[in-house]
């Protein structure tokens, strides 16, 4: 079976909605659209306090080349433009719309019919895509139709879909391959055809036979897609380690990207987006998020307006623990802690995961006794307990030279420590400060 | 919302492993080999061990308490017990207490705490108290009791042990080598040496454990016990009269327990795969050299010291292989 | 016999030879250096802290000789006094400058800013400041692990475990701006050191509206304005929410301060008000950072800047 050749740990994968169904989540009765949900330029709001929207409405311009448009996901009046604080703990601007109603845009396809046939260019598919406002649904959020035009001098030869889902906790994307298989392969196709490509790879991880199964069946009936079964190692999902997982190929040190070696991935959500936006016209304001943890009630799966707060979704799966120590946005590898429940749901939000106050605490850290167990597991091919040392030490040529640019920040090295070190909080400071020398440098030039 | 909750930054789990884990998996992996000292040396092998970890506990406590007065006592993480049981490994059955406990404080006190304590220290503690020992004490260190004297302590009789008749071959007695016991006998244990080497097959039993466990690699092991075989085999082949057979040096002296428990030391070994081989193939090489050209009869300890030594040296030029440096198939 | 003399011989014939290299050397890749080099190095008070801009005090007496003058060349650490020997030696005029000092411009203590989640990550405040906004609402706040003191070589600043905030030694501060520097919320200022040692400033960088600002911190400035009102000599603005007073135009009359409804200004080392209690020692030195807003006496708070946004 294949996976990446570099380091990789096993994380216990608790994943405990996995049997959930996908239920729908009653609609908020105020949703917030912080205008940053996505890498690049923020949104541009282009509504004002009183005005009237509907289910699809754009509410705010997308304010760059990188960046996305945003969509309403209700109906009803906005409150104001404000701020409110985000996954990222800071208070970012935001669109506060007071529900009323769930009436939605008519140029919107509601009807559930599978629809095949597309004879739109890439170029349109492309379009259609940038202005549904689709973004990378694993995390990322890389807005997708950057992805989809290589810069000059690189040629796409294949897309490959990350439906690995390596966070433990996160089931997501798997039910939406159960239940959406088709939509996703016609996403799929959609998106090979944007990119000018013929061969499409699934990349699952062999703790979803069923979807495996599943989606090899249904794709036999779509040219040039291939469902690739893989190990279960952490971290798959990462997009350099899934193409050299898949194709075996390595992306080269930044800043060379995966396009680079011919290679465009897109999550598994992503594909459903876009086959929603461009067969359905429906732009993207709803997602698939896992609730879960382990003290929690009734950990689910619902679909979800975008704007929900996340204690909505808490409430529905069986409401915040008493003992709760640290609600997630994301999962436990590299989700972000967040400082209240109220943070809405955003294009990025894969999952909420709670954690009672045991489970939350770090441990006290130790002294390095240089086991060299991160290095093992970096699948950087990096030694994180150096980077972390001379990070602390502020070193910063050193680190740049022990490329700490490379790091993908997937916290394999500190989950693994012994020591219980914070290598990756050391790490993560290293590659602000080495980034923005670099990048001062390059301005220079 | 009742309780604040906690920030931190990702990942927020754990896979539970921990310094103390480690630590007390190496001294478990040391069991058997403890076991068959206790068979074969009887009272003088549990004091001399007990007192060694006893010893070494107590200078790390009194060390980190009065000296470098610092608030966390680190006894418990189990860095000192091992150093302690690995110390009185290497020791004779029959060391007077007095000697072991100089040892212990040379081990904790130089070797280990004047460095800042676990983590920081160059060279294997361990190995620091016993070539103290060695070099200061020299009779004692090297007159090693005859088996199966169960009762007694330092008044045991003592014999030759193997790698002294594989000396005097060397310089010349053709017939020491033919009084070698059999290879099988050393693998199981039963030729007179220090406590803890003499069973091979206790001290592969604890590898063996210790890669289950994942708590080290195979690399330096495989490496150094792999590099002796070949270069002691090419010696013998060369001239079978002055040098023994590879078997005969995989399995006396310190080889093993060198090869399994004092080079993979975590804080002095190199840090990647690669370094660790080249650290591996290295002890060996001067292990055997020293074996058979070197003044001592053993040379595990003074090799894998050396190579502590170069350990800074293989971290700075091996670096493990980097992602996207192979771009394509 | 031979034996002594072939020693004494060879090891003076090493040493002789070794001699003539040392000295061809030494001559040969002498790397010719300004004398005044080092002499301005040897006025300068070798802390390298790198106050001035450049790396160290050598660094600093290089690029002094090397300009030729001495305009925005300043050693923060020995000021005036040192920077007018260094225009002796290089017979130049030093320019002027002003003694100032670092001021911490947060009063968010324990009491005035609750804290509302747990930082469970390494204590510093780079780290912290990446990975969220702070313990408390406040975003834009101290957020208390002490980079500032790690920073200062000079032992000026220290955290005070009460409030949580540090604060400045105004005898040991040298207003070399490391400690500024190290702030990833840019709340040190170093700031003019004021007439007497008195000065007035905001002691706030919120930028949230009023009414979230006051929410997260009891002495938050709440961008009212009525100090901007107040201030005869236009020595306030107020920006983003925010109010900052220009020290090259405040003249220190207080008035400001009272009118805060926030007590967001400070006026540091002024004698006590009349009717305020029975102030200590009165105007006198550096009186701790201007954390907790107790009835001390040197505390003058000046001011601020808030405007009530009605939301």
């Amino acid at each position: 079976m294949k996976t990446f050749r570099i380091g990789g740990v096993h994380p216990a994968e608790n994943k405990l909605s996995a049997g959930k169904a996908i239920e729908t989540l009653a609609l908020p009765k105020q949703a917030v659209f912080p205008l940053s949900q996505h890498i690049g330029a923020p949104a541009a709001a282009i509504v004002k306090k009183g005005d009237l929207v509907k289910v699809g409405t754009k509410i705010a311009e997308a304010g760059g080349f990188v960046s996305a448009p945003i969509f309403s996901s209700v109906s009803g009046k906005v409150n104001k433009v404000d701020s409110v604080i985000d996954a990222s703990g800071y208070r970012k601007p935001a669109i506060f719309i007071d529900v009323e109603g769930d009436e939605w845009e008519e140029t919107i396809d509601r009807s559930t019919d599978l629809v095949k046939e597309c004879n739109l260019t890439p170029e349109e598919i492309v379009a259609k895509i940038k202005d549904a406002g689709i973004v990378g649904m694993g995390g990322a959020c890389f807005p997708t139709h950057v992805k989809l035009m290589p810069p000059p001098g690189c040629k796409a030869e294949c897309v490959i879909i990350n439906a690995v889902e390596c966070e433990p906790y996160l089931t997501a994307d798997h039910r939406l391959m159960l239940e959406k298989a088709d939509q996703i392969l016609v996403g799929v196709s959609l998106l090979m055809k944007a990119a000018k490509v013929t061969r499409g790879y699934i990349g699952i991880e062999n703790n979803k036979p069923d979807a495996i199964q599943l989606m090899t069946e249904k794709a036999r009936n779509y040219t040039g897609i291939e469902v690739v079964p893989l190990k279960v190692k952490y971290p798959q999902g990462g997009e350099k380690q899934l193409i050299d997982a898949v194709i075996g190929r390595q992306v080269p040190a930044p800043p060379a990207i995966p396009i680079n070696v011919g290679a465009v991935v897109q999550n598994v959500g992503t594909a459903y987006a876009v086959y929603e936006a461009v067969m359905k016209n429906k732009p993207l304001f709803e997602r698939v998020v896992t609730v879960t943890g382990k003290s929690l009630q009734n950990p689910s799966n619902f679909l979800t307006r975008m704007g929900t707060p996340m204690s909505q979704l808490i409430d529905a799966a069986g409401g915040l623990p008493a003992d709760t120590g640290k609600v997630i946005g994301g999962g436990p590898m590299m989700g972000k802690a967040l400082v209240n429940t109220e943070v809405p749901i955003c294009k990025g939000s894969s999952g909420v995961l709670i954690m009672n106050d045991k489970e939350a605490r770090r441990a006290e850290p130790e002294p390095c006794i240089r086991c060299a167990k991160c290095v093992s597991a970096c699948p950087m091919g990096l030694e994180p307990y150096l980077l972390a040392t001379c990070s602390a030490l502020k070193d910063w040529e050193r680190v740049e030279k022990e490329m700490i640019m490379s790091c993908i920040e997937c916290g394999s090295c500190q989950f693994t420590c012994p020591s219980h070190r914070p290598m990756l909080d050391y790490i993560r400071m290293g590659k602000g400060k080495v980034g923005g020398i670099i990048r001062a440098r390059n301005a220079k030039k | 919302m009742a309780n604040q909750l906690i920030v931190s930054l990702s990942p927020h789990v754990h896979n539970n492993d921990s310094v103390q884990k480690n630590m007390y998996g190496v001294i478990l992996a040391l069991v058997p080999a403890l076991l068959v000292s206790f068979y074969m040396f009887g009272l003088g092998a549990v004091i001399v061990t007990l007192t060694s970890v006893v010893a070494c506990l107590f200078f790390e406590w009194a060390i980190t308490k009065f000296i470098l007065k610092r608030e966390r006592t680190t006894i418990m993480d189990g860095s000192a017990a091992l150093t302690g049981l690995l110390l009185g490994f290497n020791l004779p059955s029959n060391l007077p207490i007095w000697i072991i406990i100089i040892g212990a404080l040379v081990a904790i006190g130089i070797g280990k705490m004047t460095f800042g304590g676990l983590g920081c220290n160059p060279f294997n503690p361990a190995l620091v108290g016993r070539i103290f020992l060695l070099i200061s004490f020299p009779v004692q260190m090297t007159s090693w009791p005859v088996n199966g004297q169960w009762m007694s302590y330092t008044d045991a009789e003592t014999a030759a042990t193997p790698l002294s008749l594989m000396k005097q071959a060397v310089h010349g007695n053709v017939d020491a080598l033919s009084q070698l016991p059999s290879s099988f006998d050393l693998f199981l244990g039963s030729n007179p040496g220090c406590i803890g080497e003499i069973s091979s097959l206790a001290l592969l039993l604890g590898l063996a454990y210790m890669l289950w466990k994942k708590i080290i690699s195979w690399h330096i092991p495989v490496s150094i016990l792999a590099t002796v075989f070949v270069f002691s085999g090419l010696m013998h082949l060369a001239n079978p009269v002055a040098y023994a057979s590879p078997f005969a040096h995989l399995f006396t002296g310190g080889l093993m327990l060198g090869a399994i428990f004092m080079a993979t030391d975590y804080v002095t070994s190199p840090m990647t795969h690669k370094g660790m081989v080249i650290y591996g193939v290295a002890i060996g090489f001067l292990t055997v050299v020293i074996r058979l050209f070197g003044a001592y009869p053993e040379g595990m300890s003074f090799a894998i010291f050396i190579m502590n030594a170069f350990t800074p040296l293989i971290n700075t030029y091996c670096k493990p292989k980097r992602f996207g440096e192979v771009v394509k198939k | 016999m031979d034996l002594i003399l072939i020693a004494v011989v060879s090891l003076g014939a090493i040493g002789l030879i070794a001699a003539i290299i040392l000295y061809v050397a030494s001559k040969k890749f002498a790397v010719y250096e300004d004398p005044r080099i080092a002499q301005v190095a040897e006025v300068l008070p070798q802390a390298n802290c790198g106050g001035c801009g450049y790396p160290g005090c050598s660094g600093f007496a290089a690029a002094c000789v090397k300009a030729g003058s001495l305009e925005g060349k300043l050693c923060p650490v020995g000021g005036q006094p040192t920077m007018e020997k260094v225009a002796g030696i290089l017979g130049l005029e030093a320019a002027a400058s002003e003694p100032k000092v670092a001021v911490v411009r947060c009063n968010g203590t324990c009491a005035n800013r609750p804290r509302v989640t747990q930082y469970d990550g390494v204590r510093s405040c780079v780290i912290a400041n990446s990975t969220y906004g702070g313990e408390t609402g406040c975003t834009f706040g101290c957020l208390g692990c002490g980079d500032c003191v790690a920073a200062c070589k000079f032992d000026a600043i220290r955290m005070n475990p009460e409030t949580g905030l540090p604060e400045v030694d105004e005898e040991k501060c040298t207003a070399c701006g490391a400690c500024s520097k190290a702030c990833p919320r840019a709340i040190i200022e170093i700031r003019p050191k004021g007439k007497n040692n008195r000065r007035v400033y905001v002691q706030c960088v919120n930028k949230d509206k009023g009414v979230i600002a006051r929410k997260a911190c009891a002495a938050a400035c709440i961008g009212c304005g009525k100090c901007v009102k107040t201030c005869p000599f236009e020595a306030i603005t107020l920006a983003a929410n925010l109010a900052y007073i220009d020290p090259a135009k405040c003249k220190s009359c207080r008035k400001c301060e009272m009118e805060c409804p926030q007590n967001a200004i400070i006026a540091k080392n002024f004698p006590p008000r009349k009717p305020k209690p029975e102030g200590e020692a009165a105007a006198k030195p550096a009186a701790p950072k201007p954390s907790a807003p107790k009835a001390e006496a040197p505390k003058a708070e000046a001011p601020k800047t808030e405007a009530p946004k009605a939301e």
